[in-house]
């Protein structure tokens, strides 16, 4: 099941530069929600502080508090064992290339240490469904490398790779903007079923994907969260002007 | 452009093919079963062979490679993963200097840090002054190799919650793989055919050893004993061993690129 997520007085820096400013926001669980803005507003910089990959970048760093679910993400917890359970899917995919179908899916399964091909048999099988895979792979998961499949088939196959360690968070940073439409259409329903065991943090460029996806949104400028809200509001009726002028295609 | 670049490419292998079609021309007629069997004979004596000088090339290169490819490949993870700083720059720079140093040089330092003290001459000592060859051009390629890897694969594993040493071992050099072996086997040809830095190391025997801390027979080095021989008879079979080298050196190289290419799947 998914759980929740609490954000307070988030700042984020790369070395001397401050990228975010005070983000506060609630994440309900189960449900998805959307980040949108225009390029370099720091949506993409804000996910990465949830599952500390920020800090994998030399000399970003970040203060203030994040809570998922019943943990404390920058406070006695590993970023290690924070990413078990906060699974990303990124802009471009990026599946191991020189790994079978099979190898990517179980990947972060094997390289912590599971090793029973039952269980891994399994999960893979299991996570290919999920992530709507599985009926055009399931006749060549060990022959065929992640690389040889097509961009919106990698891209769910990265998905299945971090459903395979059972997080409960799954964030996805533009997953859509290297695809077709109909293969975002794809990515877009089962964003629909995940929520169903998952929470989703989506950053998109794309605001109908926004609108058709998320049940909340929230709008970044400059490094600041200026609204967050139920998506209808944001796109109806929203209460900064700012967030009016972007989503009406004013500026951005 | 297309005429220039096949011209290029044909002036690229013109030695090679003219050097390898010369050995056999000289090498070949004295290859022969006993060749490929029997140690030497003494001078005066007809037949005889090089095949103590085959195992022997074969036990001190194995010893250069498991000294020098784990060395070499540890190095370049440090110098792409960790090094990108001042550390790493200087490393770098020893390395590419330790390139260039000539190898009876590096044969030197082998007979100072091995001979001397086991106060003889040994395999073990000509797989050190080797190794120690191999390390810098293993280093370098690997490190450039894992520099292509696209950082967004490392993200992608990190995100799976693996940590940063397994991610270098288990992601970032396996998909390197294939270039790095290309580098592994750019240093191990090199060093087969070194003559020099085996001279006061392994320094040659007439007869089998299979011990590494005893002196051994090497091609190279029979080959260099041959070929400034005043006998006719040695000079065939100096012949003979070159080709033999240049036979086993590119038989090794593409039993690894087959295997390599075995193990690799389809559209990787």
């Amino acid at each position: 099941m998914g759980v929740g997520i609490t954000v307070e007085h988030l700042n984020a820096f790369y070395g001397k530069t401050q990228a975010l400013f005070d983000i506060n926001i609630s994440v309900l669980a189960n449900r998805a929600t959307a980040l949108i803005g225009p390029s370099g507003c720091g949506k993409s910089t804000f996910i990465r502080c949830l599952n500390r990959m920020h800090e994998t970048i030399p000399e970003a760093r970040v203060e203030g508090k994040v809570r998922i679910g019943d943990i404390s993400v920058y406070n006695g917890t590993s970023a290690t064992q924070l990413r078990r359970r906060v699974g990303m899917v990124f802009q471009k995919p990026n599946p191991f290339p020189t790994m079978s179908i099979y190898d990517n899916v179980a990947a972060g399964l094997k390289l912590n240490g599971i090793r029973n091909r039952k269980q891994l048999d399994e999960v893979v099988q299991k996570s290919l469904h999920s992530s709507a895979l599985w009926d055009e792979v399931k006749d060549s998961l060990h022959k065929k490398s992640g690389a040889s499949l097509s961009g919106g088939q990698q891209q769910r196959l990265c998905i299945a790779r971090a459903l395979a360690v059972q997080p409960e968070v799954l964030l996805m940073d533009e997953p859509c903007s290297a695809l077709d439409p109909i293969s975002t259409g794809k990515i877009e329903e089962l964003i629909f079923q995940l929520k169903e065991q998952y929470t989703i943090v989506i950053v998109t460029h794309n605001m109908q994907q926004a609108a058709r996806v998320a049940e909340f949104t929230g709008f970044f400028l400059l490094g600041k969260m200026i609204e967050f809200d139920k998506t209808e509001k944001i796109f109806t009726n929203p209460s900064d002007k700012r967030t009016e002028d972007y989503v009406t295609g004013r500026f951005g | 452009m297309t005429a220039l670049s096949v011209l290029t490419v044909a002036l690229v292998l013109l030695p090679l093919f003219a050097i390898f079609a010369y050995l056999v021309y000289k090498g070949i007629g004295s290859i022969n079963l006993a060749f490929l069997t029997q140690t030497p004979k003494p001078v005066g004596e007809p037949g005889g062979g090089m095949a103590n000088a085959i195992a022997g090339s074969m036990v001190i290169l194995g010893i250069a490679s498991l000294l020098g490819v784990p060395l070499g490949i540890g190095a370049g993870i440090f110098l792409s993963e960790y090094g990108r700083n001042r550390y790493g720059d200087l490393v770098r720079f020893v390395s590419d200097v330790l390139n260039g140093v000539p190898s009876i040089v590096i044969g030197i330092v082998a007979y100072g840090l091995v001979v001397m003290r086991q106060k003889h001459f040994s395999a073990l000592a000509g797989g050190v002054a080797l190794a120690i060859m191999m390390i810098p051009t293993i280093a370098r390629t690997t490190e450039q190799m894992l520099l292509l890897v696209p950082q967004a694969i490392r993200e992608a594993a990190y995100g799976l919650g693996v940590s940063r040493w397994r991610t270098t071992l288990s992601i970032t050099l396996r998909t390197a793989t294939s270039g790095v072996i290309t580098g592994v086997m750019l240093a191990f040809a090199r060093v087969a055919g070194e003559t020099a830095p085996l001279l006061f190391t392994a320094f040659g025997n007439q007869y089998w050893n299979w011990k590494p801390d005893q002196p051994t027979a090497a091609l190279s080095l029979q080959i260099f004993t041959y070929a400034i021989s005043p006998f006719d008879e040695w000079h065939k079979q100096a012949w003979a061993g070159a080709l033999v080298l240049i036979v086993l050196i590119v038989g090794a190289v593409a039993a690894v690129r087959i295997a390599v290419k075995h193990g690799t799947l389809a559209g990787a």
